[in-house]
């Protein structure tokens, strides 16, 4: 086994043990971790699968292997960003109308007529 | 008898807050209609909170800085919530005198418009701001006729009063930065009907513009794209 697949694989394995304390510590929320976990375990299967990267770009018609990878990972990237730009923009709007609320009842508790 | 709350928003105005919602009380009594000022803290760095809370004014103190639409939206929901039949907005710097909120006042009551919209420029007297200001809301008054048919010569005044027809849809939905423009494509695709009504303005009391510079470019910028996308969201609701 040569020195990068070892890497690779222990790389992954301590990257998806850092995600899983995460989620036990309370300080990620599953929902986000999906992602995570899915594309550590991706990372994985190819660390240990040496030829894998070949096979799945030869079938669909990728002549360079390392292409596929970038390819796919900006991708999902992108998508992520995303879907972390929508979470931001609710979490924007739940704020507002936290505060909003809190500024009336406050006004309601400390009204002076 | 109609209540109409007085909306000042106020961001670090502790030098000129006290003196408006003065004059606001001294505006309510020359007119014989029942204004009560209600300011909005929006998180002030300054005194401007403490000071509120011991005028003669509802003082809403907001826990963040929500920016002026969702300072402005405090204010309305507030109004809607304590039975005001009318709200107005005016800016906690001074440039909108009290005084002339009887004009609008009397405007709605006589046109029937669910929103009055005190204007500067429909016969050029006091106050006219800057030549690049001029072209930016001539620019406004073109993109909201092109959208939705309706000219308001000045739709960067904050100066404007909703009855509660209109304090319902803005209290549900609001935009946050730079709103004026933009509320005004809310309006008409929620019916409201607009009126605009010539209004004397100062020059600022106190405070600086938030809009200058390299900044009023973004500010054309981003009022442009939330214009187009709240015209393209309401349209195909």
């Amino acid at each position: 086994m040569p020195p990068i697949q070892i890497l690779a694989i222990v790389a992954s394995l301590l990257f998806l043990l850092y995600i899983s304390r995460q989620i036990i510590k309370g300080k990620l929320r599953e929902e986000y971790s999906f992602v995570w976990i899915f594309s550590t375990v991706v990372l994985l299967i190819f660390s240990f699968w040496r030829d894998g990267l070949e096979i799945v770009a030869n079938a669909l018609g990728v002549y360079e292997a390392p292409n596929l990878v970038f390819t796919a990972a900006i991708f999902v990237m992108l998508v992520y960003l995303l879907h972390l730009s929508k979470v931001a923009s609710r979490l924007h709007q739940q704020t507002k109308t936290l505060s909003q609320e809190l500024a009336l009842l406050r006004e309601k508790l400390e009204r002076k007529d | 008898m109609d209540k109409i709350a007085v909306i000042i928003p106020a961001y670090n105005e502790e030098a000129s807050i006290a003196a408006v919602v003065a004059d606001v009380h001294q505006a309510s009594k020359e007119a014989g209609v029942h204004y009560w000022p209600v300011v909005v803290n929006d998180c002030s760095k300054d005194r401007t909170g403490q000071i509120i809370s011991e005028l003669p004014c509802t003082a809403l103190q907001l826990p963040i800085n929500l920016g002026i639409g969702g300072a402005v939206q405090t204010g309305f929901k507030f109004a809607l919530l304590n039975g005001y039949t009318h709200a107005v907005q005016v800016d906690g710097d001074g440039q909108h005198p009290p005084v002339e909120l009887l004009k609008m006042y009397n405007y709605m009551n006589a046109s029937g418009n669910d929103v009055v919209i005190g204007s500067r420029f429909l016969e050029g007297k006091g106050f006219q701001s800057s030549a690049m200001r001029r072209f930016g809301i001539k620019y406004f008054m073109r993109l909201n006729k092109l959208l939705v048919g309706v000219t308001i010569n000045d739709s960067t005044s904050g100066l404007r009063m909703l009855n509660q027809n209109a304090l319902k849809v803005v209290s549900k939905d609001y935009p946050d930065e730079y709103p004026e423009p933009e509320a005004v494509i809310l309006y008409v695709k929620n019916g409201l009907k607009i009126g605009e009504v010539q209004v004397e303005m100062r020059e600022r009391q106190g405070g600086v513009s938030s809009i200058d510079g390299v900044r009023s470019v973004y500010y054309m910028a981003k009022v442009t794209i939330a214009i187009l996308y709240t015209y393209i969201r309401l349209t195909f609701r």
